[in-house]
């Protein structure tokens, strides 16, 4: 019992990771209709938004190391430390969280300058082209990235506060073995947070309205006089902040280095495909159902009977949801299907 | 008229030939023509002219093409083990080992279209590619990678000398020039069969597949094994294209059957124009060129190439340049990838077209 919620919980830690590149990948479809390969380029730069606030953060300056008395030694001191003393200290500890503050704005502009400068002279070109402009983009912006950060990954660390594990089973009344890491906890509701934020504000709100509208139908209501390409592009912008969210919290839990994008983007495909392309439900559901099915297939007990299946579920699942169900999960008739 | 267009496509096979085989000598000055380089192109031609069968006859984009490529190394990899170290079993066994794997893939695959049979075969593709390293390590050695070893039996060889021996045809050892010429000759008969290809009813039903489906289907036609016919086809010629890595260099890895693989002869087709005959083939050559040539130039070689500037000059452009060669290839790729698709829609050869189109309007007016 511990083992399986403990897979579960897994599971759906990546599962959100895919299920928020997965959302911004579809929205970004149901709306302009573009294959975005770039999306993975957009978490990885959320990513490096946090390295870089914490490289910020913490430009240091060389100070006499008074506690070594043999020789002359020095040690750096950031100098938020020198000015802000503890609360300076705190600053830095908390430099992921808080490049949130600096990564919504970044990204939102990355994302309107990338639909005006680019994406947006190719809605009527085939998907092919599209699929070869973002994958030529997410390369440009890959080499920048190395170029600046090199080819390692860097590790980030998570506010000192939750650096360490939850104890779950005590939690639920089970077996204290049963621990948790607190930045997977609060990655998965950051993730939840952030879903519910896109959903309420697509359902909630006028300008959400007026994009579903858009997506049902296009041109209808372009001609009630509303300029839908411009909702559009804030729909794209809204897409990448979402991109670079899920990136930039996923730092503490893996590494990020330039091609992290890629990684994810293949699966995040299958993922989007799977839940039916252009649906949002959809995308979140495969999401969090493909990390739960990939992290019980790593279960020793599974691999014993079923060898080899932790590395193709995830793709096994994709062929049979696609053919049992033709247009995935939840997606509608007549799109991209020629 | 008929016969005018099949002498014009004799013309097109006889200059292919005569450009393939004369590589050694007009990719001198390009730095390029080491067999290796060269063999690579002649591979990745082929591997490229069966892909374009697919995507560009019929516009289904496969993402799991590697896979056979995959399984064509394995395959000929095998046959070198086992029974003889001449190239020819090995490559016809791949072929229709290849044919075999893409029959089963594209029967399935091919149920659903658009993105959704792309997502298909790239999930084939990567359960091929996972399983190879994994499960399967008993006929794939994992992540080592299928060798050649002293204790293979080779059975049909009675050769029994000292150290492993070396492909060949018929005694021809098939490494350097004599491999890339092996190489540049399946290439030119793979470059006439596609032309054939194109040009036949056969080829005329998968284009009409592409400009609408629903028609065809309307008229009574039933594309499925039109499109299945397609996918083995050029299943074939990738696993041809792995026979022929394996002929000349006997190794066979999983890597070859990853995503990025299959994307990378996506990139080729699309960047040379897909649907066109040559298109694919200078897609995969340039991809190959800046893979192996930008990205082995260092800042010395850069000052020789720029020697001629002046000394405050030639140190600026050799630091922009140098952002762009060695380990940034990628980077230099990535921006033609965005110029060649921003600016000619078809691909290079459309630029070709537009060239073409250009001279001839200037010819007349003058």
């Amino acid at each position: 019992m511990d083992t399986i919620i403990l897979q579960v919980l897994n599971g759906i830690d990546k599962g959100a990771a895919y299920a928020l590149i997965a959302l911004g990948l579809t929205l970004v479809f149901g709306t302009l209709g573009v294959v975005n390969f770039a999306h993975g380029a957009l978490f990885m730069l959320g990513a490096f938004t946090a390295v870089t606030l914490r490289e910020l953060l913490t430009l240091s300056k060389k100070v006499k190391d008074e506690s070594v008395t043999f020789f002359d030694a020095y040690k750096e001191i950031p100098y938020l430390e020198i000015y802000l003393g503890d609360f300076g200290t705190a600053i830095v500890d908390y430099a992921v969280p808080l490049s949130i503050l600096i990564a919504i704005p970044f990204m939102l502009l990355v994302g309107l300058v990338m639909e005006r400068g680019l994406i947006r002279h190719f809605y009527k070109r085939p998907h092919a082209d599209q699929i070869l402009v973002t994958f030529g983009l997410a390369l440009v912006l890959q080499e920048i990235v190395k170029k600046f950060y090199g080819a390692n990954p860097i590790p980030q660390a998570a506010p000192d506060i939750v650096a360490g594990s939850a104890n779950i089973g005590a939690w639920i009344g089970m077996a204290d073995s049963m621990v948790y890491p607190w930045w997977r906890l609060i990655y998965l509701a950051f993730a939840l947070a952030v879903i519910f934020a896109v959903f309420a504000f697509l359902r909630f709100t006028t300008f959400g309205m007026v994009v579903r509208a858009g997506m049902q139908d296009r041109e209808t209501v372009s001609l009630l006089g509303i300029d839908i390409e411009r909702r559009f592009t804030i729909v794209f912008g809204i897409a990448a902040v979402v991109a670079g969210l899920a990136g930039l919290m996923y730092t503490p839990i893996s590494p990020p280095n330039y091609h992290m994008g890629m990684d994810f983007l293949v699966l995040s495909f299958v993922v989007v495909v799977v839940g039916g392309m252009g649906s949002l439900p959809g995308a979140v559901l495969a999401g969090f159902l493909l990390g739960i099915l990939q992290s019980f297939a790593s279960l020793n007990e599974v691999k014993s009977i079923l060898p080899g299946i932790d590395q193709i579920i995830i793709f096994l699942v994709a062929v049979v949801v696609l053919l049992v169900r033709p247009r995935g999960l939840m997606g509608r008739k007549g799109i991209m299907e020629d | 008229m008929k016969n005018e267009s099949a002498l014009k496509d004799w013309t097109l096979i006889i200059l292919f030939a005569a450009v393939v085989l004369t590589m050694p000598i007009w990719l001198k000055p390009l730095g390029a023509n080491y067999p290796d380089l060269m063999q690579k192109f002649a591979i990745f031609g082929l591997f490229a002219i069966g892909f374009n069968i697919l995507f560009g006859l019929t516009g289904y984009l496969s993402f799991g093409h590697a896979a056979f490529l995959g399984i064509g190394s394995y395959t000929a990899v095998w046959s070198f083990k086992l029974l003889t170290m001449n190239v020819l079993p090995a490559v016809i066994f791949a072929v229709v080992m290849a044919g075999i794997f893409a029959f089963l893939i594209g029967f399935v695959s091919l149920r659903r279209s658009g993105i959704y049979f792309s997502i298909l075969t790239l999930a084939f593709a990567e359960m091929s590619f996972n399983m190879a390293y994994s499960v399967l390590t008993p006929i794939t050695n994992g992540e080592t990678g299928l060798q050649l070893s002293l204790k293979d039996p080779r059975i049909l060889d009675n050769f029994q000398g000292e150290g492993i021996p070396i492909t060949n045809l018929f005694g021809v050892k098939m490494s350097g020039m004599p491999g890339f010429y092996f190489c540049a000759a399946i290439l030119i008969i793979g470059f006439f069969l596609s032309v054939r290809i194109t040009r036949s009813p056969f080829g005329m039903m998968l284009r009409a597949i592409k400009s609408n489906q629903t028609r065809m289907a309307y008229t009574g036609f039933n594309t499925r094994p039109y499109l299945v016919w397609a996918f083995v086809i050029s299943g074939m010629y990738a696993g041809m294209a792995g026979a022929l890595m394996a002929v000349t260099d006997p190794l066979a890895g999983a890597e070859r059957m990853q995503w990025t693989a299959s994307g990378e002869v996506v990139l080729m087709t699309i960047l040379g124009g897909a649907g066109t005959l040559i298109g694919p083939l200078i897609g995969a050559g340039i991809i190959k060129y800046f893979e192996n040539i930008f990205s082995a130039f260092n800042e010395q070689t850069l000052n020789e190439v720029f020697g001629a500037l002046p000394d405050t000059l030639q140190n600026i452009v050799v630091k922009i340049a140098g952002l762009f060669v060695g380990e940034g290839w990628h980077l230099l790729l990535g921006l033609m990838f965005l110029i060649v698709i921003i600016f000619l829609p078809g691909g290079i050869m459309e630029g070709f077209r537009r060239l073409g189109k250009l001279f001839r309007l200037s010819g007349r007016s003058a």
